[in-house]
């Protein structure tokens, strides 16, 4: 790692203070990511701004028909929720099949919608549930937040501070692992809601986080995984490398699919 | 520039120089000269690192030193009483849970973590549960059956 110097505001006000007095400030949640990054030396932030002590990025509410995650939620927490559990048990098992047990013991939700990786599995849940990114500034709907590889909508020196999921009628997350790292190779979460279905898929753009706009009118047709037969997608704008050529990761679009559908029960 | 951090080590209360950017597995090795725990791959995937901070498993290598400030951290050396093994190594003995030992120490610390509270963990619970934590000896059989039989014994 290149050198930096460490702060712990307390507070948010305190926080966007410290990143925006920065040269190069990167804010830290639980850096599960961005410490590895820091020690592959691919980032050299001057301050790392420690989002550890602030007490109104943490926890979970129930809010009417929405459930809002603050944004230093370690991923443990949120599948351990009752309230997650009850309301979106599609999320509470996405949180829990996160990297590994010790990862979900740091990482944040914020932090993984922060950094937007295109095989993260938060970004699925985001946008195909129609969530809402609240941040120290604004509030963003998934849909305009994710706007390529490791790109949101954030401005500099802005945070997300909470996330606010819509409870759906039914909903379930389908993911392809890759064996050694465990990131999605394809992930795809669909979601059936009073304005039709959504599904969003992970892993597999070359762009990041997508809908597929046929499999949602077929599924707002009828949701069943019979529904998406015959329905694929197109490899062009698909990875390929090591892992998947973009012709079998849209295969597995298709399988990781249905089987989200059939889960969904 | 350097900053001084203070927490709680295996009870004791420990402070030290270091700077923003080192690990905590280096503030245990490399300042407290607690050696138990391990680096492997350095790059959070082999869980041979893992302590507890606060009771909860994390891997030392992808966790500052500064992070931990004030916090409790147990680390493998932590675990016995005098000459008592804690349950869940004596089981890793009693069921020749390790061959070479290096990923010993992370494994004990994570299975500690994973079955607090749950005496009758299943083995599909446990091989899930050590999903981040390589070992390149035995295959996981006797580990699971330490891990096992190191949950019913903690009962107790």
């Amino acid at each position: 790692m290149y050198e930096f110097d460490y702060r712990r505001p307390g507070s948010l006000a305190d926080a966007l203070e410290a990143l925006k007095s920065a040269p190069d400030g990167s804010a830290l949640a639980g850096g599960q990511t961005l410490l590895p990054t820091l020690k592959q030396r691919l980032a050299s932030p001057s301050d790392l701004i420690d989002l550890a002590g602030i007490s109104e990025l943490q926890g979970i509410a129930i809010d009417g028909d929405t459930v809002v995650i603050g944004a230093m939620t370690r991923h443990a927490d949120v599948a351990a929720s009752p309230d997650v559990q009850g309301r979106i048990p599609a999320l509470a098992a996405l949180a829990g099949d996160i990297g590994d047990r010790q990862v979900r013991n740091r990482g944040t939700i914020g932090g993984s919608v922060a950094n937007n990786d295109p095989a993260a599995d938060y970004p699925a849940a985001c946008l195909g549930l129609g969530a809402t990114i609240v941040t120290s500034a604004r509030e963003v709907a998934a849909d305009d937040f994710f706007t390529g590889l490791f790109e949101t909508a954030l401005d500099d020196g802005e945070l997300v501070t909470a996330v606010r999921f819509p409870t759906p009628g039914k909903a379930a997350y389908m993911k392809f692992k890759n064996p050694a790292s465990r990131y999605a190779i394809v992930g795809v979460f669909v979601a059936q809601a009073a304005d039709g279905a959504r599904v969003a898929v992970t892993g597999a753009g070359a762009g990041g986080v997508f809908r597929v706009a046929d499999m949602e009118r077929a599924l707002t047709a009828e949701f069943a995984a019979s529904a998406l037969e015959g329905i694929a997608v197109p490899p062009d704008d698909l990875n390929s490398d090591i892992h998947a050529s973009a012709e079998y990761r849209a295969h597995l679009v298709g399988v990781m699919a249905r089987r989200a559908v059939a889960a969904c029960g | 520039m350097p900053v001084t951090v203070s927490m709680t080590v295996n009870g004791k209360a420990v402070s030290g120089e270091v700077e923003p950017r080192t690990l905590l597995v280096q503030f245990l090795r490399d300042h407290l000269r607690l050696t138990g725990t391990h680096v492997g791959c350095d790059t959070s995937q082999c869980g041979a690192c893992v302590v507890h901070i606060d009771g909860i498993s994390v891997k030392s290598c992808t966790t500052l030193a500064v992070q931990a400030e004030g916090a409790a951290v147990t680390t493998i050396e932590g675990l016995a009483q005098g000459d008592r093994l804690h349950p869940m190594q004596e089981a890793f003995r009693e069921n020749h849970g390790l061959q070479c030992g290096f990923c010993t120490p992370g494994m004990v610390m994570s299975a500690i973590d994973l079955v607090q509270g749950r005496p009758e963990i299943t083995e599909d619970e446990i091989r899930k549960g050590i999903d981040g934590n390589l070992c390149r000896c035995t295959g996981y059989h006797n580990i699971v059956k330490s891990i096992k039989a190191g949950a019913a014994a903690m009962k107790g």
